[in-house]
């Protein structure tokens, strides 16, 4: 057997959680091991661990989205922080200029830690740059979703055993996706062989030089594939523009059970959600037995424990002057 | 019904796609060629073999036109499937693609299924359908490439209108390069050509006529022709009409294999002084142009620049044809003279017979993926018979097309289709 020489480290070196580009593959497997570990309290009856009490969450969420909000604000009272939602109007605030005033004014406030979601690649980082405290990056624009792509290694970890060497298939709307760049950074950094699988009008230019094989037929795509990733397709993108109709969308691409034939027998299935049913994926997939969406929503929480413990905890470098 | 057992004897086979162009024998057994060799080589005659003597005759593969407006449906009375097929008979045309610009536009899986089933029902020829690139001709929605090919369809065009917005031509050439599907688009820009009904130069100022600039197709066809580069998509200029449209198909070949050109017979045949005294049956669109553009296209289909030949019949009746020639439709008919047509080309030593048959078989049914093109053994048998020296003179009486907007009519041919077999079967005798 090959050594594994993996450098334990003892800590999260980084100040913010910005995007997987950031991470080496050691600290990608430190989070995973202290989320690991956050499970188990999260099957506990008593839920708490309350290492963050007195410490200040804001969720800032310039686009709207139920799933990961609440994870991110359940994940901060697990931990005994107090959690503050900030839902602002995608129309009400779309300049630079007005991102950083809500910054600054919110900084003011002295939070140990801002949860950002916005509509615009690279707002996470501009705030980051702006304010005092932590900054994780919870969506921006076609760029990054860091936390998304942590839950999806853990999910496939536990189901597993492990990430590298696994071939895991990226299929449908690539080009729009953060879900997808997060996860092909992480993927690949960890030894998976990643392939993406979407008609050409959903690719990026240049994606084959990210290191995955591109696929336009989910049969040759999905060949021995050990995860399916499904991505959502927004449906005004199905209307004619980038894609016909939702009929030939799902006739070429959406996961049926003749589909899913192709991959390994084993395979798992994942999805970000929410679900399109009947367009990328079939009912009788996302609720069959190779499914795993529903961990990979309870792996959310445990994931977004594990950073947001490790950028505010109290001996950390988190929370500004402390 | 056991399809009859033919043997055609003493003909001069010229079939570009196996280089032959010499004296062959050729025998058909259930409507595919069975066997083919050179004269004299034929060991025996099968027991009831209907034997053809093709002495002194050509024998080339049947002709396929990529570019052919049919009246269905809805302007049955201009054109039907059936009655297109035995215009198409007459001129040696086997099969054809049918354009989406019907009533309604083509632009539906049930459409295509429509072309055929009718075509199957009432075609003596083989009939492969085409669709819209977006939905109505509209521009703003994409067609449904994969499951419109499956159904049938062949390639996906938008007829005689362009697609302006390059963001969405973008997007076709990308969408439909997974399918492996031919994008072909006549280039106009609808601003430039304005209200000009006719080459713009002297000839148009003479008449009081206003022009369109060459221009108008040029401008297109090179945004076409860089989108193509950029996507990697397989595009085709259907219907190039000038000089430097052909210099710029020539110069993005060289970047690319994926591009290819198709001219009507009727731009290699005719100039914008063939109108004379506002003759609305030479009005068509892209307009004729001059002598000039003429002679370098001639030039381009010679030497591979321009891949192929198609007749672009367009059947008009009087009702939109019989007016000022501004006020008229644009499209003349030519499924019956395309061959003869190209034939005079031949005959003025201007390209080789092989050529013209590259051009009119080998390379519609290479470009456009479709059976036919070749006789090699067990190709379905579909071909002509061609007297190259036969004399006649196009009547309009003789038209078997539902409309008559011939521009040759009373014009003098050499070489005549004399019979035309599809799948094995005689479906076309001239009886002159």
């Amino acid at each position: 057997m090959t050594k594994e020489i993996f450098h334990k480290i003892e800590s999260f070196p980084h100040k913010h959680l910005l995007g997987i580009a950031q991470l080496s593959p050691h600290e990608i497997n430190y989070l995973l091991d202290r989320a690991s570990d956050a499970i188990e309290i999260n099957r506990q009856v008593e839920k708490k661990k309350p290492v963050l009490r007195g410490r200040t969450q804001i969720n800032l969420f310039f686009e709207s989205s139920t799933r990961t909000q609440s994870s991110f604000e359940l994940a901060g009272k697990r931990l005994g922080a107090d959690v503050m939602n900030m839902s602002v109007g995608a129309s009400s605030v779309k300049k630079g200029e007005t991102l950083i005033d809500t910054a600054m004014t919110l900084n003011a406030m002295r939070p140990d830690l801002l949860v950002v979601r916005h509509q615009a690649a690279g707002a996470a980082e501009l705030l980051a740059q702006k304010v005092d405290c932590a900054v994780i990056n919870a969506g921006d624009g076609a760029h990054e979703h860091p936390t998304q792509a942590l839950l999806d290694a853990l999910t496939i970890r536990r189901a597993k055993g492990k990430l590298a060497r696994l071939t895991v298939a990226i299929c449908g709307d690539i080009l729009h996706s953060r879900v997808a760049r997060s996860n092909i950074l992480l993927l690949n950094a960890m030894g998976a062989r990643v392939r993406v699988i979407a008609p050409s009008t959903l690719l990026p230019v240049g994606i084959e030089q990210l290191g995955v094989e591109v696929f336009h037929t989910m049969k040759q795509g999905l060949e021995n594939a050990d995860v399916i990733m499904m991505l959502r397709l927004q449906r005004e993108r199905m209307s004619g523009a980038l894609v016909p109709s939702v009929r030939e969308y799902f006739h070429y691409f959406g996961l049926d059970s003749e589909k899913l034939k192709f991959a390994k027998p084993n395979a798992i299935v994942m999805h970000p959600g929410p679900m399109n049913r009947g367009v990328e994926i079939s009912s009788a997939i996302a609720d069959g037995p190779q499914s795993v969406i529903q961990q990979q929503v309870e792996m959310g929480v445990a994931v977004r424990m594990a950073i947001i413990e490790e950028l505010v905890r109290p001996t950390g470098k988190g929370g500004g002057d402390g | 019904m056991v399809d009859q057992t033919i043997l055609i004897q003493n003909g001069h086979l010229v079939d570009p796609s196996q280089n032959i162009d010499g004296p062959h024998d050729i025998l058909i057994e259930n409507g595919r060629i069975s066997d083919l060799v050179p004269k004299g080589s034929q060991t025996g005659t099968p027991d009831n073999a209907q034997i053809i003597d093709a002495r002194n005759l050509h024998i080339l593969p049947g002709l396929i036109d990529a570019r052919v407006y049919v009246g269905e449906p809805g302007s049955e009375y201009r054109e039907t499937i059936s009655s297109a097929s035995k215009a198409a008979a007459a001129g040696g045309i086997t099969g054809f693609i049918m354009m989406p610009e019907t009533n309604p536009v083509i632009d539906d899986v049930s459409l295509v299924d429509f072309v055929c089933r009718a075509a199957r029902d009432t075609a003596i020829v083989n009939v492969y359908p085409s669709a819209s690139i977006t939905r109505g001709f509209k521009s703003k929605e994409l067609t449904e490439f994969g499951l419109l090919k499956e159904a049938g369809a062949v390639m996906v065009t938008e007829g005689k209108h362009t697609i302006s917005n390059a963001q969405m031509l973008r997007r076709a050439l990308t969408y439909a390069k997974d399918f492996d599907l031919v994008v072909a688009q006549e280039t106009s820009d609808r601003d430039l050509v304005a209200n000009g009904v006719m080459n713009e130069g002297l000839a148009a100022t003479h008449l009081g006529l206003p022009g369109i600039p060459r221009e108008a197709e040029i401008i297109p066809l090179e945004r076409d022709l860089r989108l193509a580069a950029l996507t990697g998509g397989i595009y085709h200029a259907a219907k190039i009409s000038t000089a430097d449209s052909a210099k710029a198909i020539a110069y993005h070949k060289g970047n690319s294999n994926r591009v290819t050109a198709g001219i009507s017979i009727n731009h290699l045949s005719l100039n914008e002084n063939d109108i004379g005294r506002y003759r609305t049956f030479f009005h068509m669109s892209p307009p004729l142009r001059a002598e000039e553009d003429r002679q370098a296209m001639i030039e381009a289909l010679g030497d591979g620049t321009i891949d192929i030949l198609v007749s672009s019949h367009d059947p008009q009746d009087v009702d939109t044809k019989r007016h000022p020639f501004a006020e008229a439709a644009t499209g003349a008919i030519g499924l019956e003279t395309l061959l003869a047509a190209g034939l005079r080309l031949v005959h003025d030593e201007r390209i080789t017979l092989s050529r013209l048959v590259e051009t009119l078989s080998t390379s519609p049914a290479g470009i456009f993926d479709l059976p036919g093109g070749s006789l090699r053994k067990g190709n379905a048998a579909d071909l002509i018979l061609v007297d190259l020296d036969k004399p006649w003179v196009m009547s309009e009486d003789k038209i078997l097309s539902k409309s008559k907007n011939s521009p040759f009519e009373e014009a003098r041919f050499t070489g005549k289709v004399l019979q035309t077999l599809v799948a094995g079967r005689i479906i076309y005798t001239n009886n002159e």
